[in-house]
């Protein structure tokens, strides 16, 4: 096995008397795609702050290709190449949809180079035909595919996927996971969801979270089978 | 590609400060010259509160700092030295380098807007008081005696630089402010046109996407405020040479707050709009200065509250929204009508 990409230790959040994320031990290799289950509060979006640099853990390391990057600035941490697409779109409301791309893939490529690279995505996306609308107008599926067109555009090594597929129609949803398996040929991913259909199209390797820690991790079919994470999580899906 | 190279709008505002220039000269007398030349210094005040404001999102409620800091320097400079180009040049530089230590410890102790609102104007009035404390022979700096309240006047006026005897008359003077003015204006849309004044308006949008992307927030915005800074110094040495005369007023709560008001009267968010709005508001005040039927203040206050009740966004804004309702309805039955034909 190569060397992991990411791997935190004993990664652990306290937020008064309540542990968030506790003692998460999580390793990802180079190109891998994970899917990060797990019920509400799980810690699930915590845990991707915590490796963005959006809230300090209280304990444990984030070693991001071997140095530690627990305690980084959010902007440190992003140019080393950890990309995200938070649950809630985080978008600059007031640019348009050319403007967001631009603006991720100018920080480290000239003029021109960033010109291109955002017809590029825009192409991918499909966002061709809102390239110059305002994106604070735009439908929630829509700017679902915004965010994931901005981090694309910013070329991170690792790219955190925070429920890509909320809000979006079936067909959206397809089209979603065909881009994220495309995007996995070049790009470590984790990818928070809770459509289960959605993890079914894209999941090799699942880790499942249940209040703040890791409950159990391995392939979909062997999770799906798993009675712990049937009780804590697919139970209420009726098997799925 | 993705910055529209030249918008047709900062061309047609450049040319009427060019037509302005080059022809008021011509048709006005020389009282209105001079308060057409204290209106272009103040537009550059205007502007500097409409960048830092408007594009960097930072509320600050104490631009007057920069502005009265500059002029004081100007004041203490021109005083000591006897010739204006050091000290227009130091005008710039000393409100910079304060708004650059008083940026650092407000965006790097990620302040939010409020305090930051609360800070800044703190700041003002503790230099308005500061100033008006210095009556008395011991508040001199070299052979500039600050005089606390009353002020230091028969300050040495803007010279030919390296000629300490060759005085800028009015019409002069006038061309110059003029074209700084332009040059502040025009720089300004260039910045925001730039990488960099794409990002701070980023920053002004979504701060943590910024972040996210890779993008130090802190220093975008310590940067756009040093540069807001130097350029309220610029205006308040074209301010102190327009009168030959500085004092503590400059850092009151009148002049700042009036900052704001020329800023939220001609629209956040566009440069124009901060110089339409100074023009207004300045020739209303000295309208009604003429007058005793009401105070001007009081009548500033009603201005200030219509606009927030009624014209939130300021005249540019809404002008260009009404214009864009109003070619929809055009648009619309000529749409309908050929859907009949």
């Amino acid at each position: 096995m190569t060397d992991p990409i990411l791997q935190t230790i004993g990664l652990s959040i306290r937020f008064g008397g309540v542990e968030a994320v506790r003692g998460v031990n999580l390793c990802l290799a180079e190109r891998e795609l994970r899917c990060l289950i797990g019920p509400n509060g799980a810690g699930k979006s915590t845990l991707f702050k915590l490796l963005t640099g959006q809230l300090q853990p209280t304990s444990g390391r984030i070693l991001f290709h071997g140095e530690d990057i627990a305690g980084d600035h959010t902007h440190a941490i992003a140019r080393r190449g950890i990309g995200i697409k938070t649950q809630v779109p985080n978008l600059f409301d007031g640019l348009t949809v050319r403007e967001h791309l631009w603006l991720a893939a100018r920080r480290t490529n000239s003029r021109g180079r960033a010109d291109a690279i955002t017809d590029e995505i825009l192409e991918r996306v499909g966002l061709r035909p809102e390239a110059g609308g305002v994106v604070g107008r735009l439908s929630h599926g829509l700017r679902q595919w915004v965010e994931l067109g901005t981090v694309l555009a910013g070329n991170p090594e690792l790219i955190l996927l925070d429920e890509p597929a909320a809000g979006m129609t079936h067909d959206e949803v397809a089209r979603t996971a065909e881009l994220i398996r495309e995007i996995n040929r070049t790009h470590a991913l984790i990818v928070v969801e809770h459509d289960m259909q959605f993890v079914r199209m894209i999941a090799r390797t699942v880790t499942v979270m249940h209040q703040g820690a890791v409950l159990v991790e391995d392939t979909m079919d062997r999770i799906l089978k798993n009675s712990a994470v049937r009780d804590i999580y697919l139970g209420k899906h009726g098997g799925a | 590609m993705i910055l529209r190279h030249v918008s047709p709008g900062v061309l047609v505002t450049a040319a009427v400060m060019v037509t302005v220039a080059v022809g008021a000269p011509l048709i006005v007398d020389q009282f209105q010259l001079l308060q057409l030349t204290v209106f272009a210094g103040m537009c550059i005040l205007a502007l500097s509160l409409g960048v830092v404001w408007g594009y960097g999102g930072i509320l600050c409620f104490g631009q007057s700092a920069f502005f009265g800091l500059g002029a004081y320097t100007y004041a203490v400079t021109a005083v000591n030295v006897g010739e204006s180009t050091l000290a227009i040049a130091l005008s710039l530089v000393v409100p910079a380098v304060f708004a650059a230590l008083l940026g650092y410890f407000m965006f790097y102790g990620r302040l939010s807007d409020v305090y930051l609102g609360v800070i800044t104007l703190s700041v003002t009035l503790i230099f308005f008081n500061l100033t008006n404390s210095t009556a008395g022979d011991a508040y001199r700096i070299g052979r500039a005696r600050l005089n606390g309240f009353n002020g230091m006047p028969s300050l040495p006026t803007f010279n030919v630089p390296g000629t300490p005897g060759r005085l800028l008359d009015p019409t002069e003077t006038f061309y110059l402010v003029m074209a700084l003015l332009l040059i502040v204006y025009v720089g300004l849309h260039a910045l925001l046109a730039s990488h960099f004044g794409r990002v701070v308006v980023a920053v002004r949008e979504n701060e943590t996407r910024c972040e996210l992307l890779g993008y130090d927030v802190r220093r975008h915005k310590l940067l756009i405020f040093t540069l807001g800074g130097a350029i309220a110094g610029l205006a308040g040495s074209l301010f102190a040479n327009w009168g030959a005369f500085v004092s503590p007023n400059v850092f009151s709560l009148t002049t700042t707050s009036q900052i704001i008001i020329w800023v939220i009267v001609g629209g956040l968010g566009t440069l124009v709009g901060p110089i339409i709005g100074c023009v207004v508001m300045q020739y209303l005040a000295t309208e009604l200065g003429t007058q005793q039927l009401a105070n001007t203040s009081l009548i500033f206050g009603i201005i200030f509250l219509a606009f927030v009740l009624l014209v939130p966004r300021g005249i540019v804004p809404s002008l260009a929204a009404l214009r864009a309702r109003l070619s929809a309805a055009r648009a619309r039955p000529a749409a309908q009508a050929r859907r009949a034909a």
